[in-house]
């Protein structure tokens, strides 16, 4: 299975090891990735509270560059660029959004790439492969944390629950783990505001990492490398204002399928984590 | 050559204030055909009307047209006066120069000249018009009640002291419905069962009234006046002949787990069984899906505790045809529950109910005998919060309606409460406290001012456990968007009011429109609220959108008082406006062709099989025939008519035409 693939700046930077496990774990599967050429940042965060056609021409771009290239479906494992890209989608139906778009870009968008997540490119091409393919279960039970970015808005992204999403749980469960159930999935971990208000991010997340160590999970799984560096590069600060300090590790569920499909820990980048990660 | 009077209406400052009536008047009275021409400040007032009348005998008129409102307005108004001077009132027509014209348009020439054509039209139309009769069909005086809650049993008892006999049918087990859950009913607190119960027992004691409980309405065919409908009797598996209720078998009984339905989930129920104490008829029923004896072969307990021998294990549904004239909708709503909502918790949480399960909490009859405790452990709640508008008012969740009650009950269960738990604390989330009515305002005030109520104006975002407790997360909307978190015992969601289940395939039987939300549909909204787009069918209460009790029975005595005022005929005159299929002199008879494509496009069952036969009896042809009593006039066979042998009288293909043309002539 041959689909297109964008990293976004995240995933070659801050979290190379969310770029490495998905490249990883795509290899086992059969799943062959194909990078757009000359891709471009998405614009999050600052772009679309910026300026309106300057967050729908970035990552429009990226787009036309992939339809350029023949791809008709792409994965975007980042949340924010998977949203920003969706979004953008959507806004670019109204014809003359378009029209002034192609203008700036000075290059054809017709719209037509299907846009995925990470969780639907493992449920779509993964699922039954995955179970097959498992050799050291995963048998760790984990809190899966999905943020904001991944489901919401729901009447553009239409993807699983919006207030208590499954499909991350449902992925775990297939490797061999056990999820908890919480009620802090999809709150905000305090985002874009890791630099400028780490006080606000601590507390956020604390909240979060806290309500999933209470029920006892031993890890907390994500899929948006915002979230994961709030919670695993900020442990620090968090730990500060909360009030039992917690070392449960954060980690990308493209990781714990590596894990179980027996992918070497260090291919998957777990020694990259603040946190140590010992699963 | 026709002599047709054209009648142009100011409608006070209405339409003359954007047409030039009078120019309207002069232009038309040139018209070939027209022999009288004038404008009036009010056309359907007496002198207005008094000028149509004289007006059709000075010139001998052989058609009228009025250029006035709507002719849903006044059309039998105009249509009188024609009669009244001796012109068929059929031969009357209305251009809608107001809603059509005046009222959507600036004041200018192209508005005067559109009602120019407008009134054009119809002269046009008119020229082309039959003199037509009225219809009258007979009328069976008996009604069909469907539903027997509040809305039913008022309805049938309305109907049933002005002299006409009734046939209740209610598909639960007993009357009631939803009004005997409730504890006590606002705003004056007092016992929904003390006032019901009452009601409940007169419907089963009136000689008028037939009622059938544990029956459902398997078909209705006919028309207004003469309808056949068939009922289904569930098996009750009990004689309720000889069967005395003294509930023996239901104590013996060993299935004891299943989930009340009276009770809204909290408390259970035996599989043979009366659904509360109060009910009527107070004889049980086994129900079927949970009973031993039905699901395994073994058990018949109950038969051997009964001493009459009531039990009927091999009893089956029986189903039963009543002729009625009148039918009445009374089949209620139904809550949302609170697996709904995916941010409270999708209905995981034992403590948090919705409100009609708080109401069986506060209910002397309830599970509790009326003390407030938490499903999960019994405890008696210190801290509660009731979020109204769970589901309401939020298109996101495809509710975009308010449910209406939700502000008033919710206020009425804080208050409750607060009655019952002395030291509790009790907050309502709110968005706007929506409480129109009599004595509702003062009701909430109370609520808050005397009982303490704390009322925050803000959404829940989310509900959770966590150890023990249900952590509620607002928002204060009023405190500059602050953020609220209360830990509470127990969380009531005012959910949203919905169609019941059922009520889409009932209206499909019935050939009643429904709206969105499966709400039945009244035929006007203002105009005629209790009515449907269905002639003799009618409707009560909560069917046709969330209401209150008060306006419940109010809605529910209007439709009986339809009821009666259709009974009070022997016969009924209808509109002629109905399709007919042509005829036409031997050896052709009728350019119909027998297709009966109009049998398969008639919403109304309306087309009939008419033989043509020779003087030997011997068949010559099958055509399509209209029932004159079915047809509501709709046209649709008109246009799936490939031989273009049904018209619409009235609004013939030519008439229409006509109209047409008198457009595209200039």
């Amino acid at each position: 299975m041959k689909i297109g693939f964008y990293p976004g700046c995240s995933l070659t930077g801050s979290s190379r090891e969310y770029n490495e496990s998905v490249v990883a774990i795509a290899k086992v599967l059969d799943i062959e990735l194909t990078e757009i050429n000359d891709w471009n940042c998405c614009g999050a965060t600052a772009a679309h509270s910026m300026n309106e056609e300057l967050s729908m021409s970035l990552p429009a771009r990226i787009m036309a560059m992939a339809e350029k290239q023949g791809l008709t479906e792409v994965v975007v494992p980042c949340a924010a660029c998977y949203n920003r890209l969706k979004v953008t989608q959507h806004d670019l139906k109204d014809e003359t959004k378009r029209k002034r778009v192609s203008e700036i870009l000075q290059l054809p968008y017709d719209g037509s790439i299907e846009i995925i997540n990470v969780l639907q490119m493992l449920e779509k091409y993964g699922a039954e492969n995955i179970k097959a393919k498992v050799t050291q279960p995963f048998a760790h039970k984990v809190a899966c944390y999905y943020g904001c970015l991944l489901v919401r808005p729901h009447s553009i992204l239409q993807f699983d629950r919006v207030e208590d999403p499954q499909s991350m749980d449902e992925l775990i469960k297939v490797v061999g783990g056990t999820t908890i159930d919480w009620a802090f999935k999809t709150e905000c971990c305090g985002g874009g505001f890791s630099v400028s208000r780490t006080d606000l991010v601590a507390k956020l997340s604390g909240n979060i990492l806290e309500d999933a160590a209470d029920r006892g999970a031993e890890a907390l799984i994500v899929a948006c490398p915002m979230c994961q560096s709030n919670l695993d590069m900020r442990r620090g600060a968090i730990n500060k204002v909360i009030e039992r300090p917690s070392d449960i590790p954060v980690i990308y569920i493209t990781q714990a399928i590596g894990l179980a499909l027996g992918i070497d820990a260090k291919e998957l980048g777990l020694k990259r984590h603040f946190v140590t990660v010992e699963l | 050559m026709s002599k047709i009077g054209v009648f142009i209406c100011h409608c006070g400052e209405n339409i003359s204030a954007t047409v030039d009536v009078e120019r309207v008047a002069r232009e038309i009275g040139g018209m070939e055909g027209v022999a009288h021409a004038i404008d009036y400040k009010y056309m359907c007032s007496d002198p207005g009307q008094t000028f149509i009348k004289e007006a059709v005998k000075k010139y001998d008129l052989d058609g009228v047209v009025v250029g006035a409102c709507s002719p849903r307005m006044h059309e039998p108004t105009f249509r009188r006066a024609c009669a009244e001077a001796g012109l068929n009132p059929y031969l009357c027509e209305m251009a809608n120069l107001r809603e059509h014209c005046s009222w959507v348009h600036e004041k200018g020439e192209e508005t005067t000249e559109k009602a120019i054509d407008l009134v054009k039209m119809l002269v046009e139309k008119v020229k082309k018009n039959n003199p037509l009769e009225s219809i009258k069909v007979p009328v069976t005086k008996r009604a069909l009640v469907i539903g027997g809650g509040i809305a039913g049993i008022q309805a049938s008892l309305d109907i049933a002291n002005t002299g006409h006999k009734v046939i209740l049918i209610e598909r639960d087990p007993s009357i009631g419905g939803h009004m005997s859950q409730l504890s006590e009913t606002f705003p004056t607190l007092d016992c929904s069962q003390c006032i019901l119960t009452p009601r409940m027992v007169e419907v089963a004691q009136h000689p008028n009234i037939k009622l059938y409980t544990y029956a459902e309405l398997e078909s209705l065919e006919g028309f207004i006046g003469n309808f056949t409908a068939k009922i289904r009797l569930k098996a009750k598996s009990v004689n309720y002949s000889t069967c005395t209720g003294c509930g023996a078998c239901i104590q013996k009984c060993p299935v004891k787990k299943i989930p009340s339905e009276f009770n809204a989930g909290l408390g259970t129920r035996t599989a043979i069984y009366v659904p509360f104490p109060q009910a009527v008829p107070n004889k049980p029923v086994i129900d079927r899906v949970n009973c031993n004896y039905y699901k395994r072969g073994a058990c018949k307990i109950c038969e051997k505790t009964c001493q009459v021998g009531s039990i009927e294990w091999d009893k089956e549904d029986e189903i039963i045809s009543e002729e009625v004239g009148a039918v009445v909708l009374a089949t209620g709503f139904d809550v949302k529950g609170t697996d709904f909502f995916p941010e409270y918790g999708y209905g995981k949480y034992k403590d948090v109910l919705t409100g009609l399960q708080f109401e069986r909490l506060a209910s002397a009859s309830g599970p509790t005998f009326g003390e407030i405790r938490r499903p999960s452990d019994g405890a008696i709640p210190k801290k509660i919060v009731f979020i109204a508008c769970a589901g309401s008012r939020d298109p996101a969740k495809g509710i975009p309606y308010c449910s209406k009650i939700c502000c008033m009950y919710t206020a009425k269960h804080a208050m409750l409460y607060q009655h019952k738990v002395h030291d509790g604390e009790s907050t309502v989330f709110y968005m706007d406290i929506r409480a129109g009515g009599k004595n509702y305002e003062e009701f909430v005030r109370r609520a808050i001012e005397e009982d303490t109520v704390n009322y925050v104006r803000g959404r829940v975002a989310r509900v959770y456990e966590k150890n023990g407790k249900l952590i509620v997360k607002g928002v204060d909307t009023l405190l500059g968007g602050e953020q609220v978190e209360i830990e509470a015992d127990m969380v009531v969601l005012a959910t949203a009011g919905v169609a019941n289940c059922g009520s889409e395939q009932l209206a499909q039987k019935l050939h009643v429109s429904y709206d969105p939300y499966h709400f039945f549909a009244e035929a006007h909204p203002k105009l005629k609220p209790v009515e449907t787009n269905t002639a003799g069918i009618f409707l009560a209460g909560a069917c046709q959108a969330p209401k209150d009790i008060p306006e419940t029975v109010g809605m529910a005595s209007g439709a009986a008082v339809k009821v009666a005022a259709l009974f009070s005929n022997n016969e009924l005159v209808r509109e002629p406006i109905i399709a007919v299929v042509n005829r036409l002199a031997p050896p052709l008879y009728s350019t119909c062709v027998g297709c009966f494509m109009c049998e398969t496009a008639c919403p109304y069952n309306a087309i009939e099989h008419e033989e043509i036969k020779a003087r030997d009896g011997s068949l010559i042809r099958t055509i399509a025939r209209v029932n004159s009593g079915l047809c509501q006039g709709c046209g649709t066979c008109v246009a799936f008519c490939r031989s273009k042998s049904i018209d619409i009288q009235g609004y013939t293909n030519e008439q229409v035409y006509a109209e047409v043309m008198s457009l595209l002539n200039d």
